[in-house]
């Protein structure tokens, strides 16, 4: 049910302008008769194409000697808004431009739907997508900058003008219709971008750090909008940033890629939970790294013995607790208590960052109270906020 | 006491910034006055005047010159004069056309290259530049001389009788202005071929457009500042060019810089040369007003 609005916005356009009631979808072609009450049928049919989302099956890509993709496999599902994270250089860009068809991976498919659109030119995909600077065409006003995919697309004037107007309504564009790119500010400029994408209706809108030509409190803002948006319309969204914060707000579902492999995909908050490699752990977030060794109930380290939730499939590894994890108590706690003194404390307004000696713990509280540098605490480390690092 | 400013860093009195400004501007504008100004309102003046016995300039105003130009004599009407101003204008065109044309492909050729190779390329481009045109346009001669292979090809698909050369005419008058002109729009082209954001193509292509579309929505618009420098280059001195429409065209293939020249020269009636000149500087200012304003509303 969730594809019907999609599919039927899909379908009366197609109506309005192929008047012989074939519909090519995706190099499919579909006959219906309007008459007959084929047209529902039509949306099932698409509509069970479209549930599939977007899938990479193992993708390589090479650039002279150096590997940039190895072996990627990801899903993309249908309506939801993924993210690439990673730094730079990770590939995530590349993977983004290989999904938009822009670059042509040496090994592996793309697969939208059904379809295998891996050697699908760019300009036939189903797929849009906003670039990093925007690549606004200067030469054109704002409505014609939206209008550019319609247009060559060789809609009837009305329907574009229709659909524009829409697109400059829901990002707040109105009145800006006759300026010039260079007459607005970054964050105008953005929303410009993302109407010229969306305006397609595009299967999959994808997000190139979009933001990162903005200032921080406008980002901030800019990202709970998108989230929005994506939320309202129902698209996949596939955003490729560095930003873990962004990463965590607008997120369904977050890839972790380093060095031209995905680390760990799942649920935002799944993946901030439970991250799996000290990599993740620490670049999502902040996050304490402690080694220990397996023994009876839990680990010992050198801060002590730890017990945990359950037993990791290590003998020598790690587990990772995030600083806003650890509490702060006022006796020695009974399980996974550690006595600290307050080595350094860095005031971020709503909340306290400390650094604990000779544990080497970062402890992050909101309670107020007057700490001084040389405070003993007392910190439990619960077993259940303890997550167990793949080694 | 002058008021006290901050110049781009400097702190300066206006005065003083206004002394410095007119001495750095003066020489400029009084060449300007003395070599082109002065000289272009006697031009004018001289295309007003009559022609005497022996050639020399009568001062006695009248349009004569102009009706001549515009065709109208003691034997009635003749388009010669208009016909040749016209086969200059349209051969301006179609040689600015074509060095456009050929220069695309050019300047993304020379752009694309690894930055050593783009100046070996360059370079290329430019030894042109280091020879006297009339050399280059005598070369022609020689290219295009009967019993060559260019000759003979055209004598076997009987376009021209065998054992005559490929000139005079205007297809030699083509063939030498390109040469010469080429540089003159590919070189500028390729400084804004070079700049080109290929981000804007992506985009392009990625918003379903066909190739013609991406070229005149993401190519061109970034490419016109250097198009519009060469298309001025190429054009302007196209239209009134003499040495190689002399050389190539023969009596065959006139164009108005000959016409010129001739009465300048042979024919000895600088006043009528005077009202031919003036015509072809309205038509070329004709032209330009329309390129700037085609270009303005585009």
């Amino acid at each position: 049910m969730l594809y019907n609005k999609e599919i039927y916005s899909f379908a009366r356009q197609c109506e309005n302008f192929n008047r012989r009631n074939t519909v090519v979808f995706r190099g499919l072609k579909f006959s219906y008769n309007a008459a007959n009450g084929q047209i529902k049928k039509l949306y099932n049919k698409i509509g069970n194409i479209l549930k599939n989302g977007l899938t990479l099956e193992g993708i390589n890509k090479k650039f002279g000697e150096t590997e940039t993709l190895k072996h990627i496999w990801l899903k993309a599902k249908a309506g939801k808004f993924l993210t690439l994270l990673g730094p730079s250089g990770c590939g995530k860009t590349t993977l983004l431009r290989i999904i938009a068809g822009l670059e042509i991976p040496d090994i592996g498919k793309v697969i939208l739907g059904n379809q295998d659109i891996t050697m699908m030119p760019a300009e036939k995909r189903e797929i849009n997508i906003v670039f990093q600077n925007y690549a606004l065409f200067p030469h054109l006003n704002i409505f014609e900058n939206i209008a550019f995919g319609l247009k060559a697309r060789k809609f009837p004037k009305a329907i574009i003008k229709k659909r524009v107007e829409k697109k400059l309504e829901v990002l707040a564009l109105q009145g800006f219709e006759n300026r010039r790119p260079h007459q607005l500010s970054g964050g105008q400029k953005q929303r410009v971008a993302l109407a010229r994408a969306l305006v397609n209706e595009p299967e999959v809108l994808l997000l190139d750090e979009p933001m990162s030509a903005l200032d921080a409190r406008l980002r901030a803002k800019v990202q709970v909008e998108l989230r929005r948006l994506q939320q309202k319309l129902q698209k996949t969204f596939i955003l490729v940033t560095h930003d873990q914060d962004e990463a965590l707000v607008v997120s369904d579902h977050i890839a972790v890629m380093k060095e031209g492999r995905i680390i760990q995909t799942g649920a935002a908050s799944e993946v901030y939970d439970n991250p799996k490699t000290e990599f993740v752990a620490e670049f999502l977030g902040a996050a304490n790294l402690i080694k220990g060794e397996a023994s009876g109930e839990g680990i010992k380290t050198e801060i002590g013995f730890l017990k945990l939730k359950k037993m990791p499939a290590w003998i020598n590894g790690t587990v990772a607790i995030r600083p806003e994890w650890i509490k702060i108590r006022e006796t020695m706690p009974s399980i996974n208590g550690i006595k600290g003194k307050v080595a350094e404390i860095i005031y971020r307004g709503s909340e306290f960052d400390i650094r604990l000696q000779p544990c080497n713990l970062r402890v992050k509280t909101s309670a107020y109270r007057n700490f001084k540098q040389g405070d003993e605490i007392f910190i439990e480390l619960a077993p259940e906020e303890l997550a167990i690092l793949d080694e | 006491m002058s008021k006290i400013i901050v110049w781009y860093g400097e702190i300066i009195s206006e005065k003083s910034l206004l002394k410095r400004g007119v001495a750095f501007i003066a020489p400029g504008i009084l060449w300007l006055m003395l070599f082109l100004i002065i000289p272009s309102v006697l031009l004018a003046i001289a295309s007003f005047a009559g022609r005497g016995e022996y050639g020399e300039l009568v001062w006695e105003f009248g349009f004569e010159n102009y009706k001549r130009l515009a065709g109208f004599s003691l034997f009635g009407w003749t388009g010669d004069y208009l016909i040749i101003l016209w086969r200059s204008l349209i051969t301006a065109f179609f040689i600015t056309l074509l060095s456009v044309i050929l220069s695309y492909p050019l300047a993304f050729f020379i752009a694309s290259r690894s930055p050593k190779k783009r100046y070996i390329w360059l370079t290329i481009l430019i030894i042109p530049f280091w020879t006297n045109m009339v050399i280059r346009t005598y070369a022609w001669f020689i290219i295009l001389a009967p019993d060559l292979p260019f000759a003979k090809l055209a004598a076997f698909l009987k376009l021209i009788p065998n054992g005559s050369p490929l000139y005079p005419g205007a297809f030699a008058v083509y063939l030498g202005m390109i040469s010469i002109f080429l540089p003159f729009v590919a070189l500028p082209l390729y400084s804004s071929v070079e700049k080109l954001n290929w981000e804007l193509v992506e985009a392009a292509r990625d918003l379903y457009a066909s190739k013609t579309r991406i070229f005149m929505q993401a190519i061109l618009p970034q490419t016109l500042p250097g198009l519009s420098i060469g298309i001025i280059l190429t054009f302007v001195p196209a239209i009134g060019t003499f040495v190689t429409p002399d050389m190539l065209g023969g009596a065959k293939y006139m164009l108005v810089g000959n016409l010129i020249a001739n009465q300048f020269g042979a024919s000895r009636d600088w006043a009528f040369g005077a009202a031919i000149s003036m015509g072809l500087s309205l038509l070329t200012l004709g032209s330009l007003y329309f390129y700037t304003v085609k270009a303005k509303k585009k």
